[in-house]
């Protein structure tokens, strides 16, 4: 933009919303901590194969079901692999599979949930009861059938998970929309020609956003969880690629005599699962409108 | 004059803010006789509501230290204990809020709202309050009254509702009523009958009423004292007709002025532009030094103004039982407006 | 003032159905709203519609503007038949007719800031163009209602009352319109704003030739803003006419109410004025009394009233009509069941 003499209007906010939501949530220590431990462990994602002090299948038959030690910190596991490298590599795929999952539902449902809220009558009812349709059907049979059709894989697994996670996004939306489409502010601006794509996109969705972003991350939490277990159920991810919900199938057996097969990728998986969950509890608090204008109200 | 139902002296309110300490209510002292109505006026954020809220006990403890003295039928309601506090709400004192729906509760009966109060304040038996009940809600002019003993809140309409958040407050005969903005949301014909039904029943029971409102019109009909708040303060006080037949404070005289007035006939068919405050009113984190109202004043000149606050000096009026007070260095008494001409941001 | 009429709404009729949920949705009953309006605003004038709350003068207001749908009558903007007016032409109407929401609060979104909120009919009418073009005329709307033109990034929260009404009338004007709807712009505000509000509406009204209509239960207010007034009773007009006239000689015992409640700050008047009080409540618009509307409450109530739907007629001052069997009975005998066919 230029900024010339004589007319000094800017079209940009004095601050962005954006910043002005970071700032808040680093005013919450919990809800920091859990974001700062989450991005951590994006970098382990992204970063893995260096981390990682050995292969995920390096088999070491000297060393096998060795307790936690200098050498191996996590221990290693019936064939000698190294369960830190293991937990290290697995984490990739929990939160791929998460992050995928929960995009697609994000998408479909938001959506599906945008569609209905706006527009009501026979459009809700439609689309909102074959979403309790969906939602009503057994989530790991659901599950197994994708699985059956498309076959195994970490994309199939996280479309199964995805289809799952629809209906719940479809109704926080809904619900979200339903208070905001009757604001004043979206009849105001209607009142001056807005189409309703312009409504939905400029003035409905980003007010309807906070449930739906808190949404997001406690499904995030939920889709690690349900990538673990349908691991553990031998229908997501296939041996011998490491994942943590597979891990922990893998050490059940050796419960009693090397506990640290199940213990540490379980500990990953609480870890992640409770940062998520966190966050969406801090995000909820922060993007609080209410909450919102009693701290930034003296930003002028 | 008779002893005072209510006496208020000093009172000061300082709220926590994120944006540090607002002091909302600075010194305000008034009283009320028996059967007298004091009308509070402000605009929002005088700190009018607060002050009634801060003298029943009925601020967030956390946040409000609330200091002076408030001596209800010459008791202290600041220093009294929290459960004798409730005792006199009820019989002490009644509140009517300008939303009949937050001090009514939707999923009870009218009746059970009623009869739980009247219990809760003397030894009466289900039955005999039950009828009470019955018997104030035809006070309040409620048509059948005993068949809405059995409708909840949201079966009647806004003026039933406030006759009947009305009825509640009077239910145990209080020395005094506080209405805050109570006729505000309703309609002028059935604010006409909610006024009507006050003025009534105050002067069977001789209730002391504090009514707080921002309409000089409903002032005009209701009270015998006025009291003007600004930036926290009491700017003016007097004799209804003091007030406004007479204002004095700046701040007084441009209310009056821009309110546009029914009885005040168009000259020569041109109707003038209406006379205005200009500016916002201070917020309670950040007054001005010297007189509150000094950054918006049209007729500052007084050296003091910048740096001194005026003290509430009595003017003219010869009755010293009811003495008109001002607080104001402005000596001018005929000019006090902007002109509307002038335009502002 | 000129004959020409703006806006003119004839038997104009808005129904909603209320109640049955379901599958079926079929209405248990039927919320007269609107019912039976006829109304001529002509340009250039400021029309005051006031009314008590319930009466319809809000839903009145959207549906000149098609902002709720009509369900029978006529009504024309301009010329141009309103009913039906879809796309292209519906939004040409958008621009050239403007709404002033009551809160100001609620009516700005909190996410846009105030050069969003004031550009949007820009953007949505293709009005000029270009950042550079679009940010002038955002200031000049900005500097017209009285705001800094400096102000255009900032985002609602940070602005009184008084100044976010400013913002709303800012956005209303930015298509230059011909029509300004103003529904109880001012009643959300403090007094002393109030008048700076007013005095501004009334400063754009002649800057710009605007047409108004000023929807407001504050007959002061109307009574000083306005050129003409109609006064709404349970979705009907019961009187028009001069404001001096419908203010001081009002002909209808409902508008005779109305201003005699109506407080004063003048505590010598208030004490010697006879209130005319109003018995009971304004019924339902679902259970609209037959005959005349207002007669469960007139104090003048007689014979015809029951079963005589009076029109309204030519009394009092020139160019005033009170709908009122006082002044004869005029009007259609509430026989059959009227309104049955709602074209949608």
């Amino acid at each position: 933009m230029t900024a010339e003499v004589g007319a000094p209007v800017s079209l940009r906010p004095a601050t962005p919303r954006w910043r002005e939501t970071l700032g808040l949530l680093a005013h919450n220590p919990t809800a920091a901590v859990s974001a700062l431990l989450l991005l951590a462990l994006v970098l382990v994602a992204i970063f893995d194969e260096t981390l990682a002090p050995q292969g995920p299948n390096e088999v070491d038959v000297a060393a096998r079901l060795e307790s936690p030690s200098g050498a191996h910190p996590f221990g290693t596991d019936d064939l000698g692999r190294d369960i830190l490298s293991r937990v290290v590599l697995g984490t990739g795929v929990s939160l791929r599979v998460g992050f995928l999952a929960v995009g697609i539902a994000l998408l479909i449902g938001t959506g599906i949930g945008l569609l209905a809220g706006f527009y009501g009558r026979w459009i809700d009812d439609a689309l909102m009861r074959l979403m309790d349709m969906l939602f009503a059907f057994p989530a790991v049979l659901l599950a197994i059938a994708v699985l059956a059709v498309r076959g195994t894989g970490w994309g199939n697994t996280a479309l199964a998970i995805g289809i799952v996670y629809i209906p719940v996004f479809a109704r926080v939306t809904r619900a979200s929309v339903l208070g905001v489409r009757e604001e004043v502010y979206v009849r105001a601006s209607r009142s001056v020609g807005a189409s309703d794509w312009r409504l939905l996109t400029r003035h409905v969705l980003p007010n309807a956003a906070p449930p739906i972003i808190v949404q997001t991350s406690i499904s995030l939490a939920f889709a690690v969880l349900a990538e673990a277990a349908l691991s553990f159920l031998g229908l997501g991810t296939q041996p011998p690629d490491p994942s943590w919900g597979l891990m922990l199938a893998e050490g059940r057996g050796f419960i009693d005599l090397a506990w640290w097969l199940a213990f540490f990728p379980g500990m990953a998986i609480f870890l992640t699962v409770l940062c998520f969950n966190l966050l969406g509890d801090g995000l909820r608090d922060v993007l609080d409108p209410k909450q919102r204008t009693l701290m930034a109200g003296g930003g002028r | 004059m008779t002893a005072p139902v209510l006496e208020v002296e000093d009172l000061r309110v300082r709220l926590r803010t994120p944006r540090g300490p607002a002091d909302v209510v600075n010194g305000l002292s008034y009283r009320v006789g028996a059967g007298e109505t004091v009308a509070v006026v402000g605009e929002s954020g005088s700190g009018k509501s607060v002050s009634v809220l801060a003298l029943l006990g009925l601020l967030p403890a956390g946040i409000a230290t609330v200091t002076g003295r408030a001596l209800l039928q010459g008791e202290d309601l600041l220093t009294m204990a929290p459960e004798r506090l409730r005792q006199v709400r009820g019989p002490g004192a009644g509140m009517v809020f300008q939303d009949p729906m937050t001090s009514l509760n939707p999923v009870l009966t009218i009746g059970r709202q009623i009869v739980e109060g009247i219990r809760a304040h003397g030894d009466v038996d289900k039955a005999a309050a039950r009828r009470r009940a019955a018997e104030l809600l035809g006070e309040v002019g409620l048509p059948d009254p005993v068949g809405a003993l059995d409708r909840y809140p949201h079966e009647l309409s806004g003026g039933m509702r406030q006759r009947v958040v009305i009825a509640i407050a009077l239910s145990n005969s209080p020395a005094l009523l506080v209405a805050d903005e109570a006729t505000t949301a309703l309609d002028v014909t059935v604010q006409a009958q909610i006024i009507d039904l006050v003025e009534k029943l105050q002067a069977e029971r001789g209730t002391g009423v504090v009514w707080i409102t921002h309409d000089l019109g409903v002032v005009a009909g209701i009270a015998d004292r006025v009291l003007v708040m600004y930036g926290g303060r009491c700017v003016e006080d007097g004799t209804v007709d003091d007030v406004l037949e007479n204002p004095v404070h700046p701040y007084t005289r441009g209310l009056l002025g821009a309110l546009p007035d029914l009885a005040r006939p168009a000259v020569g068919g041109v109707v003038p532009d209406l006379a205005t405050v200009p500016g916002v009113p201070p917020a309670p984190t950040d007054l001005p030094a010297g007189c509150v109202f000094w950054p918006r004043c049209p007729v500052r000149g007084d050296a003091r103004c910048e740096t001194e606050q005026p003290p509430l000096a009595v003017i003219g009026s010869a009755d010293v039982r009811l003495p008109h007070r001002a607080a104001t260095w402005c000596t001018d008494r005929t000019s006090g407006t902007e002109s509307p001409a002038g335009g502002f941001r | 003032m000129s004959g020409d009429v703006l806006v003119s709404a004839r038997g104009l009729e808005v129904h909603f159905p209320v109640g049955g949920r379901g599958f079926r949705r079929k209405p248990a009953g039927l919320l007269r709203a609107v019912d039976g309006v006829d109304l001529d605003i002509h340009r250039g004038e400021t029309l005051g519609l006031v009314g008590e709350s319930g009466c319809g003068k809000s839903t009145l207001g959207n549906a000149l503007l098609r902002l709720v749908p009509t369900t029978g009558g006529t009504l024309t903007f301009d010329g141009t038949d309103l009913t039906g007016l879809e796309g292209r032409r519906l939004k040409e109407l958008r621009r050239r007719a403007g709404m002033v929401f009551q809160d100001p609060f609620a009516s700005l979104d909190p996410r846009r800031t105030v050069a969003q909120t004031v550009g949007e009919p820009l953007e949505v009418h293709g009005l000029r163009t270009g950042k550079r073009a679009r940010a002038d005329r955002v200031a000049e709307l900005l500097e017209l209602v009285g705001l800094d033109p400096g102000v255009a990034g900032r985002y609602p929260h940070e602005f009184s009352g008084g100044q976010r009404q400013r913002v709303g009338i800012a956005r209303a004007l930015a298509g230059e319109p011909d029509f300004l709807v103003c529904d109880e712009a001012i009643a959300s505000l403090d007094v002393s704003v109030q008048a700076q509000v007013l005095n501004l509406l009334r400063r754009l009204q002649r800057q710009l030739g605007l047409t108004l209509l000023f929807i407001s239960h504050d007959l002061s207010a109307v009574r000083h803003i306005s050129d003409r007034i109609a006064v709404m009773y349970l979705g009907r007009i019961v009187e028009v006419g001069p404001a001096r006239a419908v203010g001081t000689d009002p002909q209808m015992p409902y508008t005779q109410a109305l201003l005699s409640a109506v407080p004063l700050p003048h505590p010598k008047l208030e004490r010697e004025r006879k209130r005319i009080v109003l018995t009971g409540d304004v019924p339902s618009p679902a259970a609209v009394p037959s005959g005349c509307r207002f007669r469960t409450r007139c104090p003048y109530a007689f014979e015809p009233c029951d079963d005589v739907d009076p029109a309204l007629q030519s009394v009092g001052a020139p160019g005033q009509q009170a709908a009122c069997h006082l002044h004869g009975v005029v009007g259609a005998p509430a026989a059959a069941p009227e309104g049955v066919t709602a074209t949608p």
